[in-house]
């Protein structure tokens, strides 16, 4: 039988409270559960390591997206296989907020509208930090709450 | 008891990201997984490309093929017709998964024979109702080895019900609670649904 201390309990709630507020503002969605999901014992850090490699794409994506609008003619065929591929593993995180500027983007490749491109990196650049951080916060209070004793599911 | 002969899946994505959760969703389904990156590799490991075939006479039989769409060099649909003009290999089932619903592009690839036509993401959901799907046609003791990998498969893991929501949260943030957060959304999501009204798997 668990016998919660006080610091854990205070510190789930704080978890809680702030996972909500990740689905509430729309920074992530379902799918993010789904992932959740998928983790146990014998995977704990399941989700750690794809939101990592999510990171990782991201980044990779995001310079070739700047490196593309800056040619003197732009590649808009590129421009747009690098944002799908974006828009993919966004949606596979449930990063919503990333997801939808990709959506977006691509309406502006269609259009060959290289301003409305360039507000969409802009606007993907402040999402996907947004996220980042968020999730970086997110692991942070998961460890504390193991680090006190705390396991996953709550019973 | 005999142990069942578990699955064997090859997934085909260019995604770092979705070759990790697609994997993830076939052990969970107790599948055997090998995952590649394009179709060129997963023709390599299938032996089609003339050089000599990872699959060996005894083990690495591949059950079915789970390709992505959307691939640079040999998108997913080149691969599925490589697959089906193969006399050696047009017999493994090939599903596609794409991010994007386009009618002609599913009816393209049923057409070429793929089984199913997926949207992503992929849920779990999804890939126990294609395993169940494969297993159903697989060997001699069809029901045998289908009782036997699904009963397996349900011990080997604690959490059983995939709707049911497993996140330590549960008891905060239900799917149902973003639903009802969510009506005033502007953004809609992607249909999640698999077409099984157009594929063969009913």
């Amino acid at each position: 039988m668990h016998k919660y201390s006080k610091i854990m309990e205070q510190i789930q709630r704080k978890l809680a409270e702030y996972t909500a507020s990740l689905y509430n503002e729309k920074i992530l969605d379902e799918q993010f559960i789904q992932l959740q999901q998928l983790q146990d014992e014998s995977n704990p850090d399941f989700v750690v390591e794809v939101v990592s490699l999510f990171f990782e794409d991201s980044e990779r994506l995001l310079n070739e997206l700047a490196k593309t609008l800056n040619q003197t003619n732009v590649d808009f065929k590129k421009l747009d296989a690098h944002v799908h591929q974006l828009k993919g593993s966004s949606s596979s995180i449930g990063a919503q907020g990333v997801q939808r500027v990709c959506i977006s983007f691509r309406n502006y490749c269609d259009d060959r509208n290289i301003e409305g491109c360039l507000k969409c990196l802009q606007q993907i650049k402040i999402e996907y930090t947004l996220v980042k951080n968020k999730l970086e916060t997110l692991f942070k209070l998961e460890k504390q709450f193991v680090d006190a004793g705390g396991s996953f599911p709550v019973v | 008891m005999e142990m069942a002969q578990e699955l064997h899946v090859l997934a085909v994505d260019d995604s770092h990201v979705d070759r990790k959760v697609i994997e993830r969703l076939l052990k969970i389904s107790c599948c055997k997984v090998t995952a590649v990156e394009s179709g060129t590799r997963a023709l390599q490991y299938l032996g089609l490309d003339g050089g000599k075939s990872s699959m060996g006479i005894d083990g690495l039989k591949v059950n079915l093929i789970l390709t992505d769409y959307s691939m640079p060099g040999m998108t997913g649909y080149e691969l599925l017709k490589k697959i089906k003009e193969s006399s050696v290999l047009s017999k493994i089932p090939v599903v596609i998964m794409s991010s994007e619903k386009i009618l002609p592009r599913i009816d393209r690839c049923l057409e070429e024979g793929a089984e199913e036509f997926l949207l992503k993401p992929v849920k779990l959901s999804d890939v126990k109702r294609l395993r169940d799907f494969i297993l159903r046609g697989e060997g001699d003791d069809n029901k045998e080895t289908e009782k036997n990998i699904k009963q397996v498969c349900s011990r080997k893991r604690k959490f059983q019900d995939d709707s049911m929501t497993q996140s330590m949260l549960s008891a905060v943030v239900t799917a149902h609670d973003i639903e009802l957060s969510s009506q005033e959304s502007s953004a809609s999501s992607e249909s999640q649904q698999p077409l099984s009204k157009q594929s063969k798997i009913g």
